[in-house]
């Protein structure tokens, strides 16, 4: 080929998007020239997590588009202009801005529009949709001056925009047409369960509502009057009444669309103009638009592969339409033909009132095949059911013993995943089928995190995150590779493991646990970390006698040892307040020891080049001038820093240091299997940076927002939102029982961070425990943080009290002179390690 | 303990009891800093205090345990682990430590360099 072929797409949507990513990895020749039409002002984003930017994440986050991509593959992408003109005669695409631009191939990915019903006063100031980040900005903005907010329309996209009203602390109510929330995808009784639910959560919902106008309210900005004579009042109006493809460009150059629109395409996702495809909520197939974002993904690379002209191009022959969501915190589960209306199906359900759970299965005539399933308020089977349907599994003898709760002792009716055939689709967001998984946990991705990245699967919509895992579980069973927790050769057990033991063992010492539950003499690996959950569960003084011996340097020292052998100790000052006197005491201690001084990251001061032997007395000093330990040294709580809040700050909307400084002497000295970083921002500007810390607070009009799982460090990860608007009280509840979770179930070594990543379930189920206590922990993991709490004491204080323990701080057991090996030089007027060249004296060779 | 031959010279450093059981003391003798380590039914052990992957006088703060049925000390800077008994780095074949003998004499370390 000698010229260039030149790809244009109209939408740089998510399927849009798509498309570009699976040409870009086909266009290995660089036949193709690559333009994209973009109207928003931004690249593409994920659509589907967009509920999200409520919960803290950034337009940035949301982004699909990796930092130079479209660079990398010589894409060009007019963002912020709209097409708005096809010429089909000419081959050509004339956009917003005046560009002309010809094209060998044109493809269609619009999208969809919110459909807002032609109710008299639609058009009033916050009446919005919710469907962009612009739009979400539009409500945020709105919500400032609003107490109330409606939705209308109790589909899924309603129920989701019903959770962000919520969220930004309106009073919310949802207004659904027909008689039941959901009505696509469940039935009857199950729509009744769902109402139930979300009313419990605090959302109105009104049924049989049918909106006849909107007008100026007395209490509120608007009121919506019903046709059946109730009136209600609210500040906003957000309309989610179902969505219509953008196909007005399609019209205009007369391509052929279906009735009631969309772009009509055949199995090659070709419309009637074979150069020009239609993707995504644009394109009708078989008379069916597909709102989900799985079809898309199929027709992008169904059009790619027919673009690229790759062999063996795959065609559209339709998709699956389950789902399987969360709904303020609710599951809910839509598989196959869940009204049962295939001639002859049959179907069973399962109402359990006293759980709020609702289930039911579609079976054929014969009750060989699942046709489909409805499941809220528990959709643990969904992942089940959904591969006995697409790949046609016969049911076992009694197909209703999938959804009846297992009594204790019978064995689990669910197929092993085992049963699945190879090409079973695993991830339908992103097509990634069993066979993939496998060949990716051959590869060697044998951690989730691992096989997520290279496969794609559960990345998306999450809907098959368990049974991801249950795939990899089972591979690595077979191929014989023990999931090996082991901590080390002496302690056949993990880090969490061995928590259990130590709690439920009462047991206090390492000999005892040992002796127990290893065997030899222990090492470096297993004796700091039985030490630390002694410490997390018994909180002892950590250099007694049996303790003592356990601890690695830094602890043993209380000090952080340096790469000559000398330490550095860091005082701790609570949010990083402190009096000019103290600084002070500070300043005299360093200049009478000669140590280095330096402000550390964590808002204090850390004083380097202290010899063993000076340790005790330059505690002694600092404590009488008021200080006590930091735990710099430990795997405990280092700081918590603060931004200076409303006591100074001009934006601050809440005292920001007074909240760091109680929790940082709340949770000082707890020891937990990795550091733990804090702060508290006095209001959204976040100058104390909380978003990356272990545990980060900011300050609300409502109260406080509490962010979990952040850190710096090799692999930064922001934090998420655990939750919002709480009073102090109940934020100090959630953080005792989010630390002692973590303390209790954590691996070695594994930061909060990476803790959540591998944690099953996520974010929803972290939320579950901690807001709603799910698992009927909260009082147990309260009290065993009290305990943590009642039992501090400053471990320096302790140690320089008793001339025992001072003794084993000199250098050397049978002199008083000093390690001739540390050597100072001076550099900005303080010492600093000599290096290897400027030592005079080395030690022995 | 087995008594030596009259000639070497022993040099009392401290009680056994100063040294807790798992744990090290460093002791200076002849200008030479020795690392000397209690392990199980008060067995006595001395090695270099010197650790060559870091250059600082640090062995003696080591966490004490078992690798693969040897007595080791683990480096409390860079983690390598050494045998007290023959001073063989167990993760460098060419790195060795000198050894010193080191007996409990009633209740006295003493050192013979
Ligand atoms: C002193 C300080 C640097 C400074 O001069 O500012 C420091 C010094 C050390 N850091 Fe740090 N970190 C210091 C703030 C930070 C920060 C910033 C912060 O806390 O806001 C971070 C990034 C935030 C975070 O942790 O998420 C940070 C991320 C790390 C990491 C990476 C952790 C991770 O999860 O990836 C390590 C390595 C580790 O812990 O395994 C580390 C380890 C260390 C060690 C302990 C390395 C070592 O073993 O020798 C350093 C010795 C400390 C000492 O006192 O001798 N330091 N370190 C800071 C002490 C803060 C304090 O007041 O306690
Ligand atoms: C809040 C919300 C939650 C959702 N949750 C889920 C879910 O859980 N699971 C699921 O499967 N699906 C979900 N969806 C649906 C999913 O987002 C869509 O199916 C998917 O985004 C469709 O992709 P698309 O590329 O066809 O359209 P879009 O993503 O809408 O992209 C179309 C793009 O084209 C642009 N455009 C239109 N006309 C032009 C023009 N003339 N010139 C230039 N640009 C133009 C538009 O501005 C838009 O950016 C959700 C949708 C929303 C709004
Ligand atoms: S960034 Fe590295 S070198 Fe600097 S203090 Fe932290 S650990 Fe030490
Ligand atoms: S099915 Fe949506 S992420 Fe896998």
């Amino acid at each position: 080929m000698n010229k260039k072929q030149r790809v244009v797409v109209i939408g740089n949507g998510m399927v849009g998007h798509k498309f570009l990513e699976v040409m870009a990895e086909g266009n290995t020749n660089n036949e193709f020239e690559l333009i994209t039409f973009c109207e928003e002002s931004r690249v593409a984003y994920d659509r589907v997590h967009l509920s999200e930017f409520f919960s803290g994440k950034s337009a940035e986050d949301l982004s699909l588009v990796p930092e130079g991509f479209y660079e990398t593959h010589n894409i060009t992408a007019y963002i912020g202009d709209k097409a708005e003109s096809i010429d089909r005669a000419n081959k050509q695409v004339t956009s917003a801005s005046g560009k002309v631009v010809s094209y060998d191939k044109l493809i269609l990915a619009m999208g969809s529009f919110p459909f807002v019903p032609p109710v008299p006063g639609h058009e009033r100031d916050n009446c919005l949709v919710y469907r962009t980040i612009d739009d979400l900005e539009a409500i945020t903005a709105a919500a400032k001056n609003a107490t109330v907010g409606a939705v209308v329309g109790g589909g899924l996209l309603g129920l989701e925009a019903a959770k962000a009203l919520k969220d930004l602390g309106l009073k919310t109510h949802v207004v659904e047409f027909s008689p039941r929330l959901m009505a696509v995808q469940v039935d009857e009784s199950g729509g009744a369960l769902l109402k139930r639910k979300i009313e419990a959560l605090g959302v109105s919902v009104h049924t049989g509502k049918n909106t006849q106008s909107i007008t100026d309210g007395d209490q509120h900005k608007h009121v919506m009057s019903f046709a059946d004579g109730e009136k209600l009042e609210t500040d906003i109006i957000l309309f989610s009444a179902g969505i219509r493809p953008r196909d007005e460009l399609a019209r205009e150059c007369e391509l052929e669309l279906g009735e009631r629109g969309g772009i009509k395409i055949n199995n090659a996702c070709q419309t009637s103009d074979e150069d020009i495809y239609a993707i995504g909520e644009v394109a009708l197939w078989d008379n069916k638009i597909f709102g989900l974002v799985s079809p898309g993904y199929q027709m992008a690379s169904v059009a790619a592969e027919q673009v690229l002209a790759t062999q063996d191009a795959k065609e559209f022959t339709g998709a699956d339409m389950s789902t399987k969501l969360k709904l303020m915190g609710v599951d809910v589960a839509s598989i196959g033909d869940a009204h049962a209306k295939t001639p002859g199906a049959k179907a069973y359900s399962l109402i359990d009132e006293s759980n709020d759970i609702y289930k039911k299965i579609v079976v054929s005539e014969d009750g060989k095949q699942l046709l489909g399933s409805v499941l809220i308020g528990n959709a643990d089977e969904y992942g089940n059911l959904l591969q006995f349907m697409l790949n046609s599994m016969e049911l076992p003898e009694h197909p209703e013993d999938l959804i009846l709760p297992q009594r204790e002792g019978s064995a689990s009716v669910g197929l092993g995943v085992d049963a699945l055939p190879q090409s079973a689709v695993i991830c339908s967001c992103n097509n990634v089928t069993k066979g993939d998984l496998c060949a990716a946990i051959e590869g060697g991705a044998v951690e989730i995190s691992e096989l997520k990245a290279c496969t794609k699967a559960a990345t998306s919509c999450g809907g098959c995150a368990a049974l991801t895992k249950q795939v990899l579980d089972n591979e690595l069973e077979k191929q014989g590779i023990e999931v090996k927790k082991d901590i080390c050769e002496h302690i056949p057990y993990s880090r969490q493991e061995i928590y259990h033991l130590v709690r439920v063992g009462k047991i206090k010492t390492f000999a005892e646990f040992l002796s127990t539950h290893g065997k030899g003499f222990g090492c470096d690996i297993c004796k700091p970390t039985v030490a630390s959950v002694l410490a997390s569960c018994w909180n002892g003084y950590i250099l007694e006698d049996e303790l003592a011996t356990l601890q690695d340097t830094n602890d043993y020292f209380m000090a952080n040892m340096q790469k000559n052998g000398t330490y550095s100790v860091v005082p701790r000052v609570p949010g990083g307040e402190i009096t000019p006197d103290k600084l002070i005491a500070i300043g005299s201690v360093a200049k009478e020891f000669d140590l280095y001084t330096k402000i550390t990251g964590g808002q204090r001061i850390d004083l380097f080049g202290a010899q063993s032997h000076q340790l005790p007395e330059i505690w002694k000093k600092l404590i009488d001038a008021g200080f006590e330990t930091g735990h710099a040294y430990g795997k405990s709580v280092r700081t918590v820093k603060s931004c200076v809040g409303s006591t100074w700050c001009r934006y601050g909307v809440d005292d920001s240091v007074g909240l760091s400084i109680e929790i940082e002497n709340r949770y000082k000295g707890l020891r937990s299997p990795h550091k733990l970083k804090f702060a508290v921002s006095g209001c959204t500007r976040e100058c104390a940076e909380a978003q990356s810390k272990d545990v980060g607070i900011i300050a609300t009009e409502n109260g406080w927002n509490l962010y979990v799982c952040g850190n710096g460090g090799m692999k930064p990860r922001h934090t998420d939102l655990l939750a919002s608007d709480l009073d102090k009280e109940t934020l100090i509840k959630y953080i005792d029982r989010f630390l002692m979770f973590y303390v209790r179930t954590s691996d070695r070594l594994q930061r909060t961070s990476v803790w959540m990543d591998n944690l099953e379930g996520g974010l929803e189920y972290l939320k579950q425990v901690v807001c709603e206590d799910s698992l009927g922990l909260a009082k147990e993991l309260e009290s065993e943080m009290q305990s943590v709490i009642g039992t501090y004491q400053c471990e320096w204080k302790t140690t320089i009290e008793d001339p025992e323990k001072m003794k084993r701080f000199s250098h050397f057991v049978n002199t008083d002179v000093s390690d001739n090996n540390v050597v100072y030089v001076k550099e900005r007027e303080q010492i600093r390690p000599a290096r290897k060249e400027e030592r005079i004296e080395i030690a022995p060779a | 303990m087995t008594d030596v031959t009259s000639n070497t010279s022993w040099t009392a450093v401290c009680q056994t009891s100063d040294i807790l059981p798992f744990s090290g003391v460093c002791a200076l003798v002849n200008d030479t800093q020795i690392a000397i380590f209690r392990t199980k039914d008060d067995q006595l052990w001395a090695i270099n205090n010197f650790d060559p992957f870091s250059d600082a006088n640090v062995l003696s703060r080591g966490i004490v345990g078992d690798l693969e049925g040897k007595l080791v000390v683990a480096s409390p800077i860079f983690k390598q682990h050494f045998d007290l008994e023959t001073g063989q780095c167990l993760e460098d074949d060419s790195v060795q430590l000198q050894t010193f003998s080191v007996r409990n004499n009633d209740g006295q370390v003493e050192l013979a360099l």
